[in-house]
């Protein structure tokens, strides 16, 4: 992969500045790749990864197991994405296995969740069955630990 | 009590490490941003704790052989076949030990007869100098230059050779300097030891931190050096296992052989623990350090270019995880340039004089801290730099 994708990945919160340092290529390098990513669609968006507990977030989330029927023209792909399409979806995967997109949507609590599925997702023209499943806590999230690490600690100077 | 004579004149004599002394002014704050320190700022990867911790519910406590248990001495031997390419027996040429240091001090103690020199090269790390002296040794200082981005020209080595040589001690990638060998002056040193019939040790304990798309090559693979190296490596940098203490010594079996004796009375083996997390790391291999590897490489060309922005001239290191930024043009000594530093900035760096003489007029910084923490401290060190130099 490319290595400023790679990156911004880990950190998309650092300077163009300091990312070209880093690389050792001119900042305007930097800062002209950043743009055209994120034109050309290769940078979907930037966002935070929050500890929602701590941030007081009460809403709830959901992993919902759909299997639609796929269609002679393009498969899953035009469900699959006519679901994503709405705001309460929050991630949308095809998936092997025994079902065939896994759906994450938030609510503002489980009736919320409830009536997205019931009147929304499953009465959409294709979609054979559904299964909820809800979180219950976040331990680990795109990659980041909640309530850190842990406590490892290193001696301030050393040899 | 008197205690100047009862304790031995070589350790009466042996100064302090000067890491120490700093040490001990940072100690205790809280609010430094530290490149003061010689290890990764990641634990150790998961997969090798949680392979430990499977090994003491199953109740693996126990003493190991000697030389270290079998499994972890028969993944040294396919590791270090792969990386220095260079075969070993895990039966007869491979001793397990209390990290490098302990190797390093039964080595020297397995050949060195009381008055018998040995080449080294400073600046270096802080336990050459007092582990030969410890072993009855003499020790031979062959100074690095920062104009040979702190390389050993083999033309110094020769000159400090004279016939009670017996040892040429090799660090490289060097800590503090980050410096490495160019291969052709590795082989003229290498020739040098087999003309002198020679011993080398060669300390690659950072032989897996290289950078700019480097491929380490060690003494030992020259031609006539197998027979007369000890190659000295462990688990500590690039698998971030510091504080396990685990590394290893290869060597001819009647070398082996001879600093078995010393381990096996003095240290009886290395811890069990330890050991297991050795034959974890090593099944992982690359993958257990290689993303590391890219990020070291990544902030070493942010924090050079920084340095070298502020008008602190510094070289741009092929290896490990350290720059070594000559400070002279502040008008202080490495040793005001990080008190002062810390006391006003609160950046702890190490004065170059800690690793011996050699390194006055150089600080060391240690870029193994999240990238954020290197700009901000260079940030710091820059208002350090811009108010010394208004005065």
């Amino acid at each position: 992969m490319d290595p400023l994708i790679e990156l911004l990945r880990n950190n998309s919160n650092r300077s163009p500045k300091e990312i070209a340092l880093a690389l050792g290529v001119a900042e305007s390098e930097i800062t002209a790749r950043i743009a055209a990513a994120e034109a050309d669609g290769t940078i979907l968006g930037y966002s935070a990864v929050v500890d929602r507990l701590k941030a007081g977030d009460r809403r709830v989330t959901a992993l919902i197991e759909v299997r639609i029927s796929p269609e002679r023209d393009g498969g899953f792909d035009r469900l699959a994405r006519r679901i994503s399409k709405f705001d309460q979806v929050r991630d949308c995967f095809l998936m092997s296995g025994g079902y065939d997109l896994a759906v994450i949507v938030e609510g503002k609590d489980l009736l919320d969740v409830a009536t997205f599925v019931s009147e929304k997702l499953s009465t959409l023209g294709g979609v054979l069955s559904t299964a909820t499943r809800f979180e219950l806590k976040a331990y680990k999230e795109n990659g980041f630990l909640a309530n850190g690490g842990g406590d490892e600690e290193r001696l301030p100077v050393a040899p | 009590m008197e205690y100047d004579n009862k304790i031995s004149n070589i350790i009466r004599d042996l100064p302090r490490s000067g890491i120490r002394d700093f040490f001990e002014l940072v100690i205790g704050r809280t609010d430094v941003i530290s490149l003061g320190v010689g290890e990764p700022d990641k634990p150790t990867p998961w997969p090798i704790r949680e392979a430990v911790i499977r090994s003491l519910e199953k109740g693996q406590t126990s003493y190991t052989s000697n030389l270290g248990l079998e499994a972890l001495r028969i993944g040294i031997s396919e590791y270090v076949t792969k990386h220095f390419r260079t075969t070993y027996d895990p039966k007869t040429e491979i001793l397990v030990t209390v990290g490098v240091s302990e190797a390093l001090d039964i080595a020297f103690r397995a050949v060195l007869n009381p008055g018998d020199e040995v080449i080294y090269h400073e600046p270096c790390y802080v336990s050459y100098s007092p582990s030969i002296k410890m072993a009855y040794g003499v020790p031979v200082v062959v100074q690095t230059r920062e104009e040979n981005e702190f390389a050993l020209m083999a033309e110094d080595v020769e000159k400090a050779i004279t016939p009670r040589t017996k040892v040429i001690a090799l660090n490289f990638p060097t800590n503090p300097t980050g410096g490495i060998m160019p291969h052709e002056e590795l082989a003229k040193i290498a020739a040098l030891a087999v003309k002198h019939d020679l011993l080398v040790f060669t300390d690659e304990i950072y032989s897996e931190l290289l950078y700019d798309g480097r491929q380490h090559k060690s003494i030992v693979e020259f031609p006539g050096m197998r027979e007369r190296t000890i190659l000295l490596h462990g688990f500590s940098k690039a698998f971030a296992m510091t504080g396990w203490r685990l590394g290893y010594a290869c060597a001819p079996a009647p070398l082996r052989e001879a600093m078995m004796k010393i381990h096996q009375y003095c240290m009886l083996c290395a811890p069990i623990m330890s050991q297991m997390a050795g034959i974890e790391a090593l099944k992982m291999g690359e993958a257990a350090y290689e993303d590391m590897r890219q990020s070291y490489e990544q902030r070493r060309n942010l924090i050079v270019s920084r340095l070298n922005g502020m008008g602190l001239h510094c070289f741009n290191p092929g290896g490990a995880f350290y720059v070594f930024p000559e400070i002279r043009s502040t008008g202080l000594t490495s040793k005001e340039f990080a008190i002062q530093l810390l006391e006003k900035k609160s950046v702890a760096v190490v004065p170059g004089s800690a690793f011996s003489s050699a390194g006055e007029g150089f600080v060391r910084c240690c870029y193994a801290t999240a990238p954020e923490l290197i700009a901000k401290a260079m940030d710091l060190m820059e208002e350090f730099v811009n108010e010394v130099r208004a005065k």
